[in-house]
């Protein structure tokens, strides 16, 4: 880390820099919890970055730590390689959107987005034009005068993203600010978000714990579980080649095929399944596997089928969700679950019941092998 | 992973720091140091360190007949008014009986009363010369003054609080509940046994306890008409004052607060636990099932005859005010006017000035310290809640004789100032505020004022323009039992009024000592009025309702 800075110059250095950074919490009881434990992470100007994982995995405590609501146990938090761990959150310029919004309910529309002016002691006639300005990016016109408690939930959303882009703040914190839509909504605002900040040129750090939107937003995914980074990349890198069985649980709802190599070939691995053997590609493969290794493969739903058969993998239908477009299957097989979506596109699909036996296909080409 | 409670971090927030400091050093002063005052003095009776006090206190019955006398009124009172309070606060909260409001707004009547009002109403009544006892009935049950007469008053000045406490209790708990007890097939008493019953028994033992604390700190009733019945409150008083032996007084002060700061804190500890609060919020306000009318019947007689007698209590007050000489001649007069006009009118205008003075610093501070507790982290937080808190478990009495003694000479030499009596106010007084507020703050989501930290406020800001506003009506319901309390003070303030600075409270006390009870029901009507016109004043300027301003806060 700090080889690589000193070779950077000032101008390729990160826009924000976390370092080693921990987060213990203390109970009344005197017990300790480690919710962040020592990570790492550059994030460049203008990107777009999302914490990603399981409830209680360390990301929100992150996100406050960068904000200033959390003083950091041990390491440091850089903007451009300054350590802002001493700085109070409300010198930070860092605004957030928060999960509840957080609206100021005694304030109106207008006097919530113009709220980090005033205190800047901006302007009367510099404010009223950048609140204009803000409210019309995020599509709030004309309700300048309510107050939150008018305003549905999306459009309180939009509030508190004016309140924080009225700032032109260099760096935008969210801390999954979409959970409180609905479905439908969320996709619009999620476009709407990436929109603003992409025009905007803006480093944005975005917590959530839902995938999809982590998928469809981010310029890079940092994956988080127990307090530590699992696997950081692009949306493209994180789903197609998961570093390890969280990520590729947590991302993919991978299927763990337990299984044991039986050959280790010059570019492929050999791996048994009841009673079948399957090639996998070594890319595919962790390092220094051998002959004899206990391992999982795992296979996301979408990279598996059924089908009446006959196959070499025969399963009994044990849950049949059908949700439209697809139709969710948990197969038994083995004395284990496999869940597999089989899409019901195309002329005539036929509908597995529940106890049918079925045979069940896998593509080695985007399974992966991890060691057991 | 919720965050876990608790603001932002304070980093290099000078002015933060600064008021922190200031809190902790004002609460040193003015509720330690004069506890510690108390001590000292009864510890080192001739300037050496000695337990001689104490032994003398408890080798002499009558010192030793005071603590015993005190420990028992308080337990028949906490029982009596326990028993009342939950009846009452059953048949309003639950069984619904026609007239709450009324019910609801009588129970609040006590809580703003000069503080042995009843006790002089019930000498008038039942008294040596009572229009009851002597004048009706001409009955000789012996007299009121001692442990009949304190009971009766107490119990009537007290079961409000109980009252208050339970209603809380009785809303926090699912009506649905008792439904489904029903439901499952259990008949309707064996219902409320199995189920509300157990539910409430946290808040009914909660209850018990803050009416013992308050029985045994009483300080206005007693010394009315306690008569020969000595508790320590008083005898601590006059130990003090009357016979000048201060290590004595301040050894039965100490001896007072003992027993009062322990179980305070244990009631705090019940209250807190709210593992019986029920509600989920969805069946809130759920119509509950059809009262037998039995039960309403027999719940609505008890609910009259109480009210009927409380509100004798008042017109005998008032009655009072209007005649001549009460058991001898009863003709009309307004002598009794005139008279307390000259007497009390500097003292009234003074009271009110001082209560009117120290209200918005109360609640000021009251808001500033639970903001500081709930939404700030620094060493010490809970050290500042537990001190703030803990004038409220302090007797009047230890804290009259603690300022006495700590603010007599130098470096304080405040004694007889209207500065002495305006601190004691609001150091007694704004653990009212304080627990208000911290309840206000944690109905509210702290990313709202993360937010404003966030998006660039310092905490006196944010304080300023977000906080405050969102728990305004904590502020002014503190403010107003901050007036209240004020007005109605005695245990404390009786060692601290001087010549100038007088209290009206004291002042009819002295009238009723002398026997003056015209003009003593005169001034405490006046003060009721008073006290009355300022609080209507503060719910029509700030549009707050009156449930808001005598919240559960109400229980002291």
């Amino acid at each position: 880390m700090s080889r690589l800075k000193e070779s950077n110059t000032a101008m390729e250095q990160p826009h924000l820099s976390l370092v080693d950074l921990v987060k213990v919490f203390r109970d009344g009881s005197g017990s300790e919890t480690r919710a962040v434990d020592g990570i790492s992470l550059d994030i460049n100007r203008g990107e777009f970055v999302t914490l990603l994982g399981p409830s209680g995995c360390g990301k929100t405590t992150t996100l406050r730590m960068i904000a200033g609501f959390e003083q950091p146990t041990d390491g440091e938090i850089r903007v451009r390689g300054e350590n802002i761990s001493r700085v109070p959150p409300f010198e930070r310029n860092m605004p957030m959107v928060f999960q509840s919004y957080a609206l100021f309910p005694h304030l109106t529309i207008f006097e919530n987005i113009a709220y980090g002016l005033k205190i800047r002691k901006a302007d009367r006639e510099v404010i009223r034009n950048e609140v204009a300005v803000a409210s019309q990016m995020v599509n709030l016109v004309g309700l300048e005068n309510r107050y939150p408690g008018e305003l549905s939930g999306g459009q309180q959303q939009r509030v508190a993203l004016a309140r924080a882009l009225v700032l032109k703040p260099e760096i935008i914190l969210f801390d999954e600010p979409l959970s409180n839509l609905d479905a439908k909504l969320r996709i619009q605002t999620r476009t709407e978000i990436k929109r603003v900040q992409h025009m905007l040129g803006i480093t944005a750090i975005y917590v959530t714990h839902d995938q999809a939107e982590a998928l469809s937003m981010s310029d890079k995914i940092v994956v988080m579980n127990r307090g530590q980074i699992m696997q950081v990349g692009s949306p493209e890198d994180v789903y197609n080649h998961p570093a390890n069985p969280f990520v590729a649980d947590f991302i993919g709802n991978a299927n763990f095929l337990e299984s044991r190599i039986t050959a280790v070939g010059d570019s492929s691995v050999t791996v048994e399944i009841g009673g079948s053997s399957f090639e996998i590609r070594a890319e595919r493969v962790y390092d220094g596997a051998a002959v004899g290794d206990e391992v999982y493969v795992s296979a996301k739903p979408e990279a598996m089928d059924i089908s009446e058969g006959p196959g070499d993998l025969m399963g009994r239908v044990d849950v049949n969700s059908f949700v439209g477009a697809t139709t969710e299957y948990k197969v038994e097989f083995d004395g284990q679950f496999i869940t597999v979506i089989h899409s019901n596109s195309g002329g005539s699909v036929k509908l597995f019941h529940l106890d049918d036996e079925v045979a069940i296909h896998l593509y080695p080409e985007y399974c992966r092998v991890y060691r057991r | 992973m919720s965050h876990n409670t608790g603001g932002a971090i304070i980093g290099r927030e000078w002015g933060l720091r600064g008021t922190i400091v200031i809190v902790f050093a004002l609460l040193a002063l003015f509720i330690l140091y004069p506890i510690f005052s108390v001590l000292r003095m009864s510890l080192t009776p001739d300037g050496v360190f000695s337990f001689e006090v104490y032994r003398s206190v408890f080798a002499h019955s009558r010192y030793f007949l005071a603590i015993r006398n005190s420990i028992m009124l308080g337990m028949i009172v906490a029982t009596l008014a326990t028993t009342i309070g939950f009846l009452m606060a059953y048949a309003v909260e639950r069984l619904r009986i026609p007239g709450r409001q009324f019910f609801r707004t009588l129970a609040i009547l006590p809580i703003i009363s000069p503080p042995f009002m009843f006790a002089l109403s019930v000498i008038l009544l039942f008294g040596r010369s009572g229009l009851i006892t002597r004048h009706l009935l001409n009955l000789d049950v012996g007299t009121i003054y001692g442990l009949k007469g304190l009971i009766l008053v107490q119990t009537i000045n007290l079961f409000p609080i109980a009252y208050m406490t339970l209603s809380g209790i009785l809303q926090g708990i699912d009506p649905d509940l008792e439904t489904c007890a029903l439901n499952l097939g259990a008949r309707r008493t064996h219902a409320f046994f199995t189920v509300t019953l157990p539910l409430a028994m946290p808040g009914i033992l909660a209850s018990w306890l803050i009416v013992f604390v308050t029985s045994m700190t009483d300080f206005g009733n007693p010394i009315i008409i306690g008569g020969d019945f000595d508790v320590l409150s008083v005898r601590a008083y006059l130990e003090f004052t009357g016979m000048g032996n201060l290590p004595r007084g301040a050894a039965l002060a100490i001896l007072l607060l003992t027993p009062t700061v322990l179980f305070f804190s244990l009631q705090k500890r019940i209250m807190n636990r709210k593992s019986y609060q029920t509600i989920t919020g969805k069946s809130a306000r759920r119509s509950m099932l059809p009262v037998p009318a039995a039960a309403t019947i027999g719940f609505t007689a008890f609910a009259v005859v109480l009210s009927v007698f409380v509100i004798m209590l008042y017109g005998t007050i008032i009655a009072g005010s209007f005649i001549r000489l009460w058991g001898v001649d009863w003709s009309f007069t307004l002598d009794h006017f005139a008279y307390s006009w000259d007497v009390g009118a500097s003292t009234m205008g003074r009271t009110v000035f001082l209560a009117l003075l120290s209200t918005p610093i109360t609640a000021l501070l009251g808001m500033i310290i639970a903001f500081l507790v709930v939404r700030r982290r620094f060493a010490g937080r809970h050290l500042m809640e537990l001190l703030a808190m803990l004038s409220y478990a302090i007797p009047g009495t230890a804290i009259g004789i603690g300022y006495v003694l700590a603010f007599n000479g130098a470096p304080f030499r405040w004694s007889g100032t209207a500065f002495i009596l305006v601190t004691a106010y609001v150091f007694r007084n704004v653990p009212i505020g304080v627990e208000g507020g911290i309840a206000a703050l944690k109905q509210i989501s702290s990313e709202i004022e993360e937010s404003s930290t966030n998006l660039g406020a310092n905490s006196s800001y944010t304080f300023r323009t977000v906080t405050l506003p969102l728990i305004r009506p904590a502020f002014f319901a503190g403010a107003t039992f901050a007036f209240v309390r004020a007005m109605t003070a005695i245990s404390a303030i009786i060692f601290l009024v001087s010549a100038r600075w007088n209290h009206m409270t004291v002042l009819i006390l002295a009238q009723t000592e002398i026997l003056r009870l015209g003009a003593a029901s005169v001034m405490s009507f006046a003060l009721i009025v008073v006290v009355m016109t300022v609080i209507f004043v503060i719910m029509k300027v700030t549009g707050l309702e009156r449930s808001q301003v005598f919240g559960t806060g109400a229980a002291r």
